[in-house]
């Protein structure tokens, strides 16, 4: 079984709102139809989106620690918004586990948003449909896109790499490689959805010096410095040869 | 959550009805076991259910509003396996369509009422537990997820169907409004006993989400500086009522005073004079209580996405 799912790395995101503008792009121009948004240029503006990156502060001043915190559908893999909807328009396909809307199906009757405690499903306000994050699955497995594009628009926009992309039941990809190795986490584990997506915990990227690291041990000057010297009034070698 | 008037009307108007019907077939029951006076001819129960109709039609038709596409309405029976709102979906109108057969039934003289009308009652439980079931599943809604908000549906439903059929019996006659005004007060009596359980209840919940299990930050001190965006989005909107904590207690006294105490009050005073319009108030005022009570169950209950739409900018 597969699950693609994306790994968010919160020790480096910067907070700048790529993966949202180009989630946004992508999505807004695709076979699905446009994301609306009201007043884009004006007060109170709305829209619908995939993808917020918000801001959180952590700790008490001066000892604090900004946050930011992408969030979009998290592809869980017991997803509390399929078995509500009832329309069948949400649903979880079993061959790469994304979780979907059918958008010719769905009633707009909100229950899905109302049952996924992330809150990352918005309606469409013109469209009267429930949207959310696809995975870009009209991007990544669209062929006639070079290999290295067939990503989510999210992952692909990233400056700094903290999106990663892959299949979380494969023991070797990238995606499951990060989450063993750096402490990857889900989000609300006490509801028991199992996200598929995952986090990466903030880290401190600390080295520890030991004082023999900094003066080698075996230097071979010091080595020489330890040998015993021959006294001032000693003969040397130069007395020798001064014969 | 943002309390949504279509909802508010659907689940209230359809717990009249529901109400009103069982009353009219405890009538129809009680008559044949000679504990009720029988009712002559069917032009009691034909009026009774096309009221009840009336009622479920009503509701029915405020909760399309509710959806972003009416037209693909039907389309919600498909998933009844998983969805209890599918399930209702598909029980409202099979309910309706016995309600409306029963007073058919009646109006034109069938036998086989009772049968139909035990139909009928099967049908307006399965309603009841559907309904409450769509609120009380989802779990980590928590002020909803609680086999109370099932009782309270039915018990609420029960207490306003029998005030108003007292009030419909008082006026069509049949000998039986005595009967409906004492189980109206019973009813109303153990729904403020069950509400109030659930009240208290809801108080002592301890949020099982935290801001901490929300973004996965183990830091007792974390607060959002942005969620995203500026202006509002649906997250902002669906799942905040927005009102200030004095108007939640005051629509929560609100409902408490007029959909248990005063209906009751004026139920007795009714029976005591006899009187028709204390009837038809009992019941007005009762409705006016339970549209308020509905408006608290949806703005009390707190969603755990709250937590990351905190703070604007
Ligand atoms: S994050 Fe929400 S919308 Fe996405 S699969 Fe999980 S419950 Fe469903
Ligand atoms: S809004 Fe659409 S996708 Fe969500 S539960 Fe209703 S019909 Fe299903």
């Amino acid at each position: 079984m597969t699950q693609l799912a994306l790994v968010i790395d919160l020790n480096v995101c910067v907070g700048c709102h790529a993966c949202v503008t180009s989630c946004k792009e992508w999505n807004t121009s695709g076979a699905a139809g446009f994301m609306s948004d009201d007043n884009p240029y004006d007060r109170d503006p709305t829209g619908t989106f995939f993808n917020r990156v918000q801001t959180f502060e952590v700790g008490e001043y001066p000892d604090t620690q900004t946050v930011h915190f992408p969030k979009s559908c998290l592809h869980c893999e017991d997803p509390p918004c399929v078995p509500v909807c009832p329309t069948g328009a949400s649903y979880k396909r079993p061959e790469d586990g994304i979780v979907l809307v059918d958008y010719d199906k769905c009633i707009g009757c909100k229950y899905c948003a109302w049952a996924c405690p992330y809150g990352v499903r918005e309606i469409d306000e013109h469209q009267k449909v429930m949207k959310k994050c696809t995975l870009c699955v009209d991007r990544i497995y669209d062929e006639k896109l070079p290999q290295d594009e067939r990503k989510p628009a999210c992952v692909q926009a990233c400056p700094t790499n903290a999106r990663l992309y892959g299949d979380i039941h494969d023991p070797e990809s990238v995606v499951s490689k990060a989450i063993r190795d750096n402490g990857g986490y889900q989000l609300m584990p006490e509801w028991g959805t199992q996200p598929a997506n995952h986090y990466l915990p903030r880290r401190k990227t600390e080295m520890r010096i030991h004082k023999d690291e900094l003066e080698r041990a075996d230097n071979p000057l010091k080595i020489d410095g330890l040998l015993p010297k021959p006294g001032v009034k000693e003969p040397a070698l130069d007395d020798v040869t001064s014969w | 959550m943002h309390p949504a008037f279509s909802v508010i009307f659907l689940t209230t108007l359809i717990g009249v009805g529901q109400g009103l019907f069982l009353a009219l077939y405890v009538a129809e029951a009680g008559a044949l076991f000679e504990l009720l006076p029988a009712q002559e001819g069917g032009g009691f129960f034909a009026a009774g259910s096309a009221l009840a109709l009336g009622f479920l039609a009503v509701g029915l038709f405020a909760s399309f509003f509710h959806l972003g596409h009416p037209e693909r309405a039907w389309r919600s029976a498909a998933m009844w396996r998983t969805s209890w709102l599918s399930r209702e979906v598909i029980v409202l109108p099979g309910f309706m369509a016995a309600v409306f057969a029963y007073g058919l039934a009646h109006y034109l003289g069938f036998g086989g009422t009772l049968m139909l009308g035990g139909l009928g009652v099967l049908l307006c439980l399965g309603l009841f537990i559907c309904t409450g079931m769509i609120y009380a599943c989802l779990r980590f809604l928590q002020e909803w997820a609680t086999p109370l908000t099932v009782v309270n549906f039915i018990l609420l439903g029960c207490a306003s169907g029998f005030t108003f059929a007292a009030a419909f019996a008082a006026v069509a006659g049949g000998g039986v409004t005595l009967v409906f005004g004492e189980w109206a007060v019973v009813l109303a009596l153990a729904a403020m006993c069950t509400r109030v359980a659930a009240l208290v209840r809801n108080r002592r919940i301890k949020p099982k989400s935290s801001l901490q299990t929300a973004i996965g930050v183990k830091h007792p001190r974390i607060a959002q500086k942005a969620q995203g965006f500026m202006g509002g989005s649906f997250n902002t909107r669906e799942f905040f009522h927005g009102r200030q904590p004095s108007v939640l207690r005051l629509v929560k006294w609100t409902f408490l005073v007029l959909a248990f105490p005063v209906p009751v009050a004026l139920l007795l005073a009714a029976m005591a004079l006899n009187s028709q319009p204390f009837f038809m108030l009992a019941f007005a005022v009762q409705y006016c209580g339970l549209v308020a009570e509905r408006w608290f169950f949806f703005a009390q209950a707190n969603h755990p996405q709250n937590l990351y739409y905190q703070a604007i900018s």
